[in-house]
């Protein structure tokens, strides 16, 4: 019976992204120190890219085909226009 | 080698879609936290300069590490290294299991201060510092559970692995499993900044 496998990551890829995870996870400490609005950007581009990190090469989707990225990216539209549309709701209250 | 069927592809998708409906309750979560932190920023501010900063890092460090050895197991497992494997599976349980020590040791902290849910100390702040600590314990205690539940997850695939029911040529199950533990770490890359670093 032939089964269809996963890709396989080298131990060396991991260790980057790993190394990567904790070089960003320290920058957003730093520059969350400087102000409030520092910290506000920091969690907005730094925190999201940290999460792509993880769900690209961790969770292996760089990988997977157009069907399970297709998937994934509506869950995330999906969600962001919950957010956006909160977002609306609370300026025009 | 059993003719049972089996489909990786369709294997993986039920795992996805679970994944996004554990997303959206988070989302859920978030949206609330992000609502309320826009109503009261000035609040939000100050009582998230109470929060201990070290241990939030630390914690995200031990998480971050875990997910590296629960993806390396999964490689170790595709080589056919199994003793390797196992030995990182326990590893990423061990970590987990550090991870809710420290939380521990952090809730019971706040809780000596007073501050916990309908706590009369905590009553007695304005509405957005409560809001804030309702949110902190309810986000980072269902994220707590979550942690549990993928150690405990974990732990099963770690006999599954002992007893070759997980093997080079059958392991979806073990990346299932790692996929869980990986979401886990995602949502906590999300709840250090929101909680601990709006200070």
């Amino acid at each position: 019976m032939e089964h269809e496998q996963g890709h396989l990551i080298e131990y060396r890829t991991l260790l980057k992204v790993w190394a990567a995870l904790v070089v960003l996870t320290g920058l957003l400490v730093a520059v969350s120190r400087i102000s409030a609005a520092h910290a506000a950007w920091a969690m907005l581009t730094i925190s999201p890219l940290k999460a792509a990190l993880v769900i690209y090469f961790f969770m292996h989707l760089k990988y997977e085909g157009l069907l399970l990225k297709t998937m994934v990216f509506t869950a995330l539209f999906t969600f962001l226009t919950f957010i956006g549309l909160m977002f609306v709701d609370i300026s025009f209250r | 080698m059993s003719e049972a069927h089996r489909d990786y592809q369709g294997a993986k998708i039920g795992m996805w879609l679970f994944l996004f409906t554990e997303f959206m309750l988070f989302g859920g979560l978030f949206i609330s936290y992000a609502s309320y932190r826009a109503i009261y920023p000035a609040q939000f501010h100050h009582a998230s300069a109470e929060l201990d900063v070290f241990l939030g890092v630390a914690n995200t460090l031990i998480l971050l590490t875990s997910s590296l050895f629960v993806a390396a197991s999964i490689t170790a497992v595709q080589k056919g290294r199994k003793n390797l494997a196992l030995m990182l599976l326990a590893l990423t349980i061990a970590f987990g299991a550090w991870f809710l020590v420290n939380k521990y040791v952090e809730w019971g902290a706040h809780i000596r201060q007073g501050v916990y849910p309908n706590g009369p100390l905590l009553l007695k702040r304005p509405s957005g510092e409560i809001l804030f600590f309702g949110l902190y314990y309810v986000m980072t205690g269902l994220h707590g559970l979550h942690v549990l539940a993928g150690a405990l997850l974990l732990a099963f695939m770690l006999v599954l692995l002992a007893k070759d029911r997980i093997r080079q040529d059958d392991y979806v199950k073990l990346e299932n499993s790692g996929l869980y533990w990986h979401l886990v770490d995602v949502i906590w890359i999300f709840l250090l900044p929101l909680f601990y670093l709006a200070a």
